[in-house]
């Protein structure tokens, strides 16, 4: 009793503290997803980042979530519902989201919005997205050198610039340093299925692929690698739990710096639209602990490639580079721009097989 | 002892007291469950099925999503009183969306109010020739419809998703998987201003009073009935299977398919992969609610709708994870499910006639 | 093994969720009641599988547990639709949306965990045959149980009273009533088990093909389950045939991307459906052969009227 009443006391000099020194009440921030926060992969990444967001701002902060948003009709719901009860921000992560954004955007324009890997902006929508293909860069360097059939397996998601810019930045990163390396893709046609990707994970192996790499969501594959024997990278996450002999590294999106940042210069009025695309230098991409399984020298090589890439002296897309047909696209020391990238659409010379059209 | 006896007919009384009814049970269900999550089960219920009716955003979006069920169930209801099960209406659904927004994209330079109108019917027509090839391959070989409509739905949001990412991808879109936005000619005009619910619905109500006078009226409607309840004797009849079979497929696909353009030119306004959410299988359940009777189906489309936006507005609200929006609509339909029994059947007590008769 | 042996082998795991799922609903179906909730059954199954199979470190409590989950969903549909007269349409849809979300709820908190896989049982002698002996009998327990499940409901079905008993009922309920057989109990029955296979399908699932737990894994599944169960005719063993049909087509598009074929992966992604389509077409246009029908009273409610 006597506990409860210096609580009680405690909490009302707090509020009238408080109550005097901040006129406002918590900010209230709103993140909408596409996928479940238990994925282990996309959409669990940003959930950390939201966790993240209420660690750093504690009280000034009210945070909430909505998951398993489809990309069509309810979209535009989720996000004007999300507006409509007083959120001051709101991150919306999938490209899908990109056109219910900008339309509730318009309506509600004293709140700011955060949509990820999209391009179109507002006064009122920031864009940002992370150059994951510097991870693959890594990861492609790793490989090149790791794999012994020469044979690297890629499970991909949706024929879309982002994954495309995955597959050719781990190709040409192999290629590298190892000229006889090819790369086979397999299109899963999902993001998620853990029971597909597996299949995908079987098949790529069968066929000769020694190291996998995935751009899916779910650990499926790196279970595969785990139980055969082989080795894999993970996908936006560290995925060693699943695989811990089989896993040599991972590629892992880390969305806190840029969220609370932006909270920030919310909350200091500084916030403006923007489009930010942030990589390995400013945090939004981070490796995994390389495997003990990788050589010493070859650790050391991934880590100055690492380094390099950090410095701004290796860039993962160096000409000179022809596209699949063989027309020229870079020439030799010409790195490319970050419009081609964000619309990219062709195979490299050296990748095998149609880009699914 | 407890048992139950068919009524004459649908007690009127039950039928519109069921789905209130049914708010009770499953607010008694659930208090169970939210209190094992930790969170106040009255304001969840108040959030789930009474803050949507509350607001006029909220109805607006009930509106905007009633309209595809009703449109979509009240097609498949012709079909499931004659016995055809149309389980891929997704699929129709999505060919409707595919064809209509091809159209609207090929026109997009092209103003003027015979756009829309176009859609439409193209849409229409695409729905209907995606249900004309499982009435084929069931009146010509025998095929069962239920696999085949499932299987062509896949095979549609496949077709879907090579087109968008291939022929109907925006050019200047940075080669992102979605087409163009549709020009204003080829969006649907809004109802009420400053939201989504558009003149779509109206046309969900014109066919509902349509389905209504021809099932009421109608020698067609009265075959139909026939045929589901009584296959043997509607062949001695003298109606014709394979021409109702053909009917309710095309019938079910052209619905389908118009609803399909109406959500892309209205709540979405472009192609997108995600296109496709499920309506079609909803409908499925909206359809039985509503006793695949029009007016039933009407308010069993309104009825799913508010599920869905209650579970959202509780998911924001209560920092809920989504499944919950599943499980209490789960919930919320067995109960409603199983209320309903009263409205066909009475408790009575005691044996039957049948059995004193039995001695 | 070479390239042949590993793709029969993967069809043969890929398919077995599948192979489980659509017995269990023949049986259901051939008691005639129409239960669309498989993809509930299936989910359900699939998260107390893992759950159990990870808290109790036993494969058997975890298979058990699973089956044991499918039998209770499909129970509750039972209450409904055998007991209320509810429909059976809807009752079954109402299921797969119920039994998503809870399985979701469940299994908070097991994202992120795993478990090792069911392991692989050779069977002495048998696998040691030339080509075929790695390919059909290297396999885990589940997917024997499958094919010893398919042969003993085959045999359920046409050599035990039981099994006629079963098949009066789905025929035609009223006459089964009358001659004094007790339709409901028997309903029940066959939906049980048609829940408890369909959890045993989620199971392989969650425990064996790729042992983890995320909401709606089972992506499907279940209403291609349903699909094979009227490909098959209500028959056991062409169940077991579709299934493998699918999940061998589903495989091979897989290996085709892989061998670098320049066809959109869209398009081949639609050939396990447009397959089974055509082989449908097929199968049911020879009209010499026994009956295709379904159980004639296939999603009639029983009403005892005496």
């Amino acid at each position: 009793m006597k506990r409860m009443i210096s609580k009680l006391a405690a909490f009302s000099v707090a509020a009238f503290v408080g109550g005097a020194a901040l006129a406002d009440d918590p900010m209230k921030i709103g993140f909408v997803y596409v996928g479940p926060v238990g994925d282990h992969g996309w959409t669990y990444e940003h959930e950390q980042g939201r966790l993240a967001v209420e660690k750093a701002f504690g009280d000034k902060v009210k945070t909430t979530y909505v998951e398993n948003v489809s990309e069509g009709p309810d979209a535009t719901r989720v996000i004007q519902q999300l507006a409509r009860s007083g959120h001051d921000m709101i991150f919306t992560t999938s490209f899908g989201f990109m056109n219910p954004t900008l339309k509730v955007a318009k309506t509600f324009p004293k709140v700011k919005f955060e949509h990820a890997t999209g391009f179109k902006r507002a006064a009122n929508v920031s864009t940002y997205s992370a150059r994951f293909y510097e991870g693959r860069t890594v990861i492609g360097l790793i490989a090149g050198k790791m794999t012994k059939s020469n044979t690297i397996g890629y499970i991909a998601s949706f024929p879309i610039p982002e994954v495309v810019r995955g597959i050719n930045a781990a190709y040409l990163a192999a290629k590298s340093v190892n000229p006889d390396v090819k790369i086979k893709i397999v299109w899963v046609n999902t993001w998620f299925d853990p029971g597909k990707e597996a299949d995908a994970a079987k098949a790529l192996i069968d066929q000769g692929a020694d190291i996998l790499m995935q751009h899916t969501d779910s650990p499926a594959a790196m279970q595969i690698a785990e139980e055969r024997g082989i080795m894999a990278f993970g996908q936006a996450s560290d995925m060693v739990k699943f695989g811990p002999n089989a896993q040599l590294t991972s590629i892992i999106d880390d969305w806190a710096p840029y969220y609370i940042a932006r909270v920030q210069a919310a909350m200091d009025g500084t916030w403006k639209s923007q489009d930010t695309w942030d990589g390995i230098k400013q945090g939004m991409v981070a490796m995994a602990d390389f495997s003990h399984k990788i050589p010493t020298d070859m650790q050391a090589m991934a880590q100055k490639a690492v380094d390099d890439i950090v410095a701004g002296t290796r860039h993962s897309f160096t000409g000179p580079i022809n596209k699949q047909d063989g027309s020229p696209w870079l020439k030799a020391g010409e790195t490319a721009s970050d419009g081609d990238l964000a619309g990219m659409n062709f195979y490299v010379e050296g990748v095998e097989g149609a880009l699914p059209k | 002892m407890i048992r139950l006896e068919p009524r004459k007919d649908v007690s009127p009384a039950m039928a519109y007291l069921a789905p209130a009814l049914a708010v009770l049970v499953t607010a008694c269900a659930g208090t169970l469950i939210f209190a094992a999550l930790g969170k106040d089960p009255i304001e969840a219920m108040r959030l789930f099925f009474i803050q949507p009716l509350g607001d006029w955003f909220s109805i607006s979006e009930m509106i905007v999503k009633a309209t595809p069920l009703i449109l979509i169930a009240i097609g498949l209801s012709f079909g499931f009183r004659a016995g055809v099960w149309n389980i891929g209406a997704e699929g129709q659904f999505t060919l409707g969306a595919l064809a209509g927004g091809a159209t609207a994209l090929a026109l997009y330079d092209v103003a003027g109010y015979w756009v829309l109108p176009l859609m439409c019917i193209t849409g229409a027509l695409a729905g209907m020739a995606w249900a004309a090839i499982p009435a084929l391959l069931r009146t010509r070989f025998n095929a069962n419809e239920i696999l085949v409509t499932l299987m062509l739905s896949y095979v549609a949001v496949l077709l879907l998703s090579v087109l968008i990412h291939g022929a109907l991808k925006d050019p200047e879109g940075m080669n992102f998987p979605e087409s163009r936005l549709f020009h204003d000619s080829a969006t649907l005009p809004i109802l009420f201003e400053g939201t989504r619910a558009h003149i779509g619905f109206l046309a969900a109500l014109a066919v509902v009073g349509i389905a209504w006078f021809t099932l009421g009226r109608h020698i067609f409607g009265f075959q139909v009935k026939v045929m589901g309840q009584a296959p043997r004797a509607a062949r001695f009849g003298g109606f014709i299977e394979n021409r109702v079979i053909w009917f309710s497929l095309l019938l079910s696909g052209a619905l389908a398919g118009l609803a399909g353009v109406f959500e892309a030119a209205g709540p979405v306004g472009q192609l997108v992969p995600a296109l496709p959410v499920g309506y079609g299988f909803t409908a499925i359940i909206v359809a039985f609610l509503g006793r695949l009777q029009p007016v039933g189906i009407v308010i069993a489309g309104f009825v799913m709708a508010l599920t869905y936006i209650g579970g959202e507005t509780a998911q924001i609200e209560m920092n809920l994870p989504s499944a919950i929006t599943g499980v209490f609509q789960g919930m919320f339909l067995f109960s409603l499910l199983g209320i309903d029994v009263f409205a066909r059947y009475r408790l009575r007590w005691g044996k039957s006639s049948a059995q004193t008769a039995k001695g | 093994m070479d390239l042949l042996q590993a793709i029969l082998q993967g069809v043969i795991v890929a398919s077995t969720p599948l192979v489980f799922a659509a017995l269990g609903e023949v049986v259901t179906e051939r008691s005639g009641v129409l239960n669309l909730g498989v993809e509930g059954m299936m989910i359900m199954g699939a998260v107390a599988g893992f759950a159990i199979t990870l808290d109790s470190g036993s494969y058997f409590a975890g298979i058990l547990g699973a089956a044991l989950a499918g039998a209770l969903a499909a129970s509750v549909f039972g209450l409904l639709t055998q007991f209320l007269m509810s429909n059976q349409v809807a009752t079954g849809l109402a299921l797969t949306i119920f039994g998503l979300g809870v399985a979701a709820l469940i299994g908070q908190g097991y994202s992120g965990e795993t478990t090792p896989a069911l392991p692989v049982l050779p069977i002495p002698l048998l696998s040691e045959i030339p080509f075929i002996g790695p390919i059909l009998f290297v396999h885990d327990p589940l997917v024997y149980l499958s094919v010893v499940m398919v042969v003993g409901v085959t045999l359920f079905l046409n050599r035990t009273r039981a099994g006629l008993i079963l098949k009066a009922v789905g025929d035609n309920h009223d006459a089964a009533h009358a001659i004094g057989y007790r339709v409901v109990m028997v309903r029940m029955a066959a939906i049980a088990f048609g829940g408890a296979c369909a959890g045993l399908g989620g199971a392989y699932l969650s425990i064996v093909q790729t042992p983890l737990w995320v909401e709606n894994m089972t992506a499907g599944r279940g209403w291609i389950a349903l699909a094979i169960v009227v490909f098959s005719a209500w028959r056991p063993a062409r169940a077991l045939m579709g299934a493998y049909l699918f999940g061998g087509v589903t495989l091979i598009q897989l290996h085709i991307q892989g061998l670098g074929i320049e066809i959109a992966s869209q398009y081949l992604s639609m050939l396990p459906y447009l397959v089974t389509i055509l082989v449908l077409t097929v199968i049911s246009y020879d009209k010499t052969r026994a009956k295709l029908n379904a159980p004639a009273c296939l999603g009639r409610s029983f009403y005892a009227s005496s």
